[in-house]
């Protein structure tokens, strides 16, 4: 009996074994045949990143930017809103490649028709977001341009890094917070938030409006819209200030935040951040 | 009487209201000085053919349709034209306008302004669509689509019957009811006229049974003219839109994402009709329409003969003057109808109405969670799930979206009307049909 059953045992491991062996073989012949070879890389461009997948680069996630960095083999044209150019100089560095500049950015609120500014004409009543605002009318204030004040802007950020001001009526950036993903950029129906420089010390200076209507117009719905004089302009030394249809523009890569072009404007379009208090003299010294 | 018909799927009643079916239409004496935007049609806006200063005749072209989809647009008063400017109009928006002054009221030479009928006339089919197009005749129900493009009939098509919408589905308006009543005869030959621009020999005009007079009234004038029928339809709302209207007549149905001419249908509103017979028979290109004004607060509901142009507000005072707890002033009908931002916005060739509702009766009811009731799928005129639509409409699940139909959408506004937990579902659905509308366009390239 014991012998049967010795023998049943031992043929059960035997059997069992050579078919074991056989498939691992099998196994791993195919593997060998349809290896998939991924670069080691990517993996570890990936833990680099800051793993958010906002978006913000304009690809689908962290690993489609890593996926793509190793592909390209440089760091041409690729950036980490969230992670700025530490997150790139460490890869680079991983990676043994020179790391491109990246400049830092920070959205900005283009509108400063505040309920006091540009007071409401009407009352708007219906479904509170923008899209639909934009679609229906000119908006509360009249101005076609202007924020239309119901936050889907703030409901894009997906870190926290805005909040509509209840006062105002106007979203708020919190610098701080602020990753330059421009989620908040592609959802404003009415394209006021951009993307601009940060800045030296997060100095900037922009002008807070989009009204492109003829300065009269314009004036009428808000007080502190740009109406299209060129003061501005003819102050600016750098060629940094354009005027087209109606609105000036402050181009970020030329300006160099001299200040010379706030106080001239007649209707306090042009605003100033994060720069020290202004003495009763304009600083005649260009800030670098 | 025959039996009345209707559409099949969905429809809501709301309370009619018809405050001024009573009410003959009032001719307005031209306004002191005019807006007449470039843009009063669906398509292309008209391109301006005079500058500022110049002097300009009531009737006199002023700007000309140059692309398929547009239409011309003529001086509705005499005057100087004192500036070519961007006003506010009707989209809440500032749009360019031709602002002329008033001077005295003298017609350009050729336009019969007797108001006697006249019935005979020797056009050919081209000719009658060419002087519709000349006369800047567009679709007078509210839509706008110019005429002379419904007139012609794509190759391979072929149009059987002319339908026409004597409806007036939406409460409270009552120019159409009107101008049957008054202008019937009228009417008839203009329908005669796109019959025979049409090639066809049947026309059935479609009017639902609160309008009793204008009913019997168009029966028995029918019996004069060969091919035209009218037919009694039972009160639902939205029937006077294109695709249930045809469903009601001809039991037909168009296709999703089709024109009605794809099962042989062309479709006119009865004002359409009556502008064409002006075009034609007394030379008269669109420069007048009749507007309701209405609202239960409203001194005196009226019907009026208006100039293109006329502002708003003048509207507003010959019916009595703006009541204090005007809470909306609203554009067209109260249920598709748009508040208005401002009221010295010109009419239009497409205002129908202008309603007038207190404070109390514009309140939005207090948003509440959705019970799952389905009310909103049962009264869908279009059979689709409006609650569905609205969800993934907020949520950017626009391929879904797109799946459910959501561009068969004709905003008729009945979900919005029924829903027990007064969630604006067509808010949400127009904002979806924009981005799943901007979404096939990109994908068109």
């Amino acid at each position: 009996m014991s012998d049967l059953l010795n023998e049943i045992t031992l043929f059960s491991v035997v059997s069992l074994g050579a078919i074991g062996g056989v498939a691992a073989i099998i196994l791993f012949l195919v593997a060998q045949k349809f290896k998939v070879i991924e670069d080691p890389r990517i993996d570890e461009v990936e833990n680099l990143l800051p793993g958010a997948n906002c978006g913000g680069c304009g690809l689908a996630g962290c690993r489609a930017l890593a996926e793509a960095i190793v592909k390209a083999e440089s760091l041409e044209g690729f950036s980490c809103p969230p992670g700025g150019s530490d997150v790139m100089q460490d890869i680079a560095e991983a990676m043994g490649w020179a790391a491109g500049e990246s400049t830092p950015m920070i959205a900005v609120v283009r509108c400063n028709g505040t309920r006091d500014l540009a007071p409401p004409k009407v009352r708007y009543d219906s479904a509170t977001t923008c899209a639909f605002a934009h679609a229906l009318f000119a908006g509360e204030g009249g101005c076609p341009f202007g924020c239309l004040g119901c936050g889907d802007c703030v409901l894009a950020c997906a870190f926290d890094a805005m909040y509509m001001d209840k006062e105002t009526g106007l979203p708020v950036i919190i610098d701080e917070k602020c990753v330059a993903c421009a989620a908040c950029v592609k959802e404003c129906p009415r394209n006021i938030i951009e993307m601009r420089k940060k800045g030296k010390k997060d100095r900037r200076i922009f002008v807070s409006c989009i009204n492109e209507e003829k300065g009269g117009v314009a004036r009428k719905n808000c007080k502190v819209a740009c109406i299209g004089c060129g003061k501005c302009m003819k102050e600016c030394k750098f060629d940094a200030i354009t005027l087209e249809n109606n609105l000036a523009y402050i181009d970020f890569e030329k300006c160099t935040l001299c200040r010379k072009c706030p106080p001239v404007c007649p209707t306090n379009a042009i605003h100033e951040l994060n720069f020290p208090v202004r003495k009763q003299k304009p600083a005649e010294t260009v800030e670098s | 009487m025959e039996k009345l018909k209707t559409f099949v799927m969905g429809g809501v009643h709301p309370p009619e209201n018809k405050l001024a079916e009573k009410q003959s239409i009032i001719r307005l004496d031209p306004p002191d000085s005019v807006a007449i935007p470039l843009s009063q049609h669906l398509g292309v806006p008209a391109k301006p053919v005079v500058n500022k200063g110049d002097e300009v005749l009531t009737g006199q072209l002023i700007a000309k349709g140059e692309a398929f989809i547009s239409a011309n647009i003529h001086a509705s008063v005499s005057g100087k034209v004192t500036k070519i400017d961007a006003v506010i109009d009707t989209s809440g928006y500032r749009k360019t306008a031709i602002l002329i002054n008033t001077v005295g009221d003298n017609w350009s030479n050729g336009i019969d302004q007797d108001e006697s009928l006249v019935t005979d006339y020797d056009l050919d089919p081209k000719e009658i669509t060419k002087r519709i197009q000349e006369n800047g005749v567009v679709g007078m129900g509210g839509a706008t689509f110019p005429s002379h493009v419904k007139m012609m009939v794509p190759k391979g098509k072929k149009a059987e019957y002319l339908i026409i919408n004597g409806v007036e589905c939406e409460p409270c308006l009552t120019a159409d009811h009107r101008l049957m009543l008054e202008k019937g005869e009228e009417i008839m030959v203009g329908i005669s006229l796109q019959m025979k621009a049409l090639g066809v020999d049947k026309a059935i005009i479609g009017i639902e049974d609160n309008k009793a007079d204008a009913l019997e009234h168009l029966g028995r004038l029918a019996g004069k003219y060969p091919g035209i029928s009218v037919q009694g339809l039972k009160v639902k709302y939205p029937q006077g839109a294109e695709k249930q209207l045809i469903k009601a007549l001809v039991n037909r149905e168009v296709p999703s994402g089709k024109l009605p001419i794809e099962v042989g249908c062309v479709v006119h509103n009865v004002g359409t009709s009556f502008a064409v017979y002006e075009a034609l028979l007394k030379n008269k290109p669109l420069v007048e329409r009749v507007v309701t004004v209405s609202g239960t607060s409203v001194k005196k509901p009226g019907n009026f003969m208006v100039r293109i142009g006329t502002p708003v507000m003048a509207l507003i005072e010959a019916a009595g003057g703006l009541p204090e707890d005007t809470g909306k002033v609203i554009n067209g009908g109260p249920m598709m109808g748009k508040a208005l931002n401002d009221l010295q916005v010109p009419v239009t060739k497409g205002t129908s109405g202008i309603l007038i509702f207190t404070e109390a009766e514009s309140k939005r009811p207090q948003e509440l969670n959705c019970i799952r009731c389905a009310r909103c799928l049962t009264i869908c005129p279009m059979g689709l799930e409006p609650y569905l639509l609205a969800q993934l409409a907020d949520k950017k699940r626009l391929e879904e979206c797109e799946d459910e139909r959501i561009m068969d959408c004709m905003e008729c506004g009945s979900c919005l009307y029924i829903c027990p937990s007064g969630k604006p579902l067509l808010d949400h659905i127009r904002v979806g049909k924009n981005r799943v509308g901007k979404m096939i366009r990109e994908r068109a390239g």
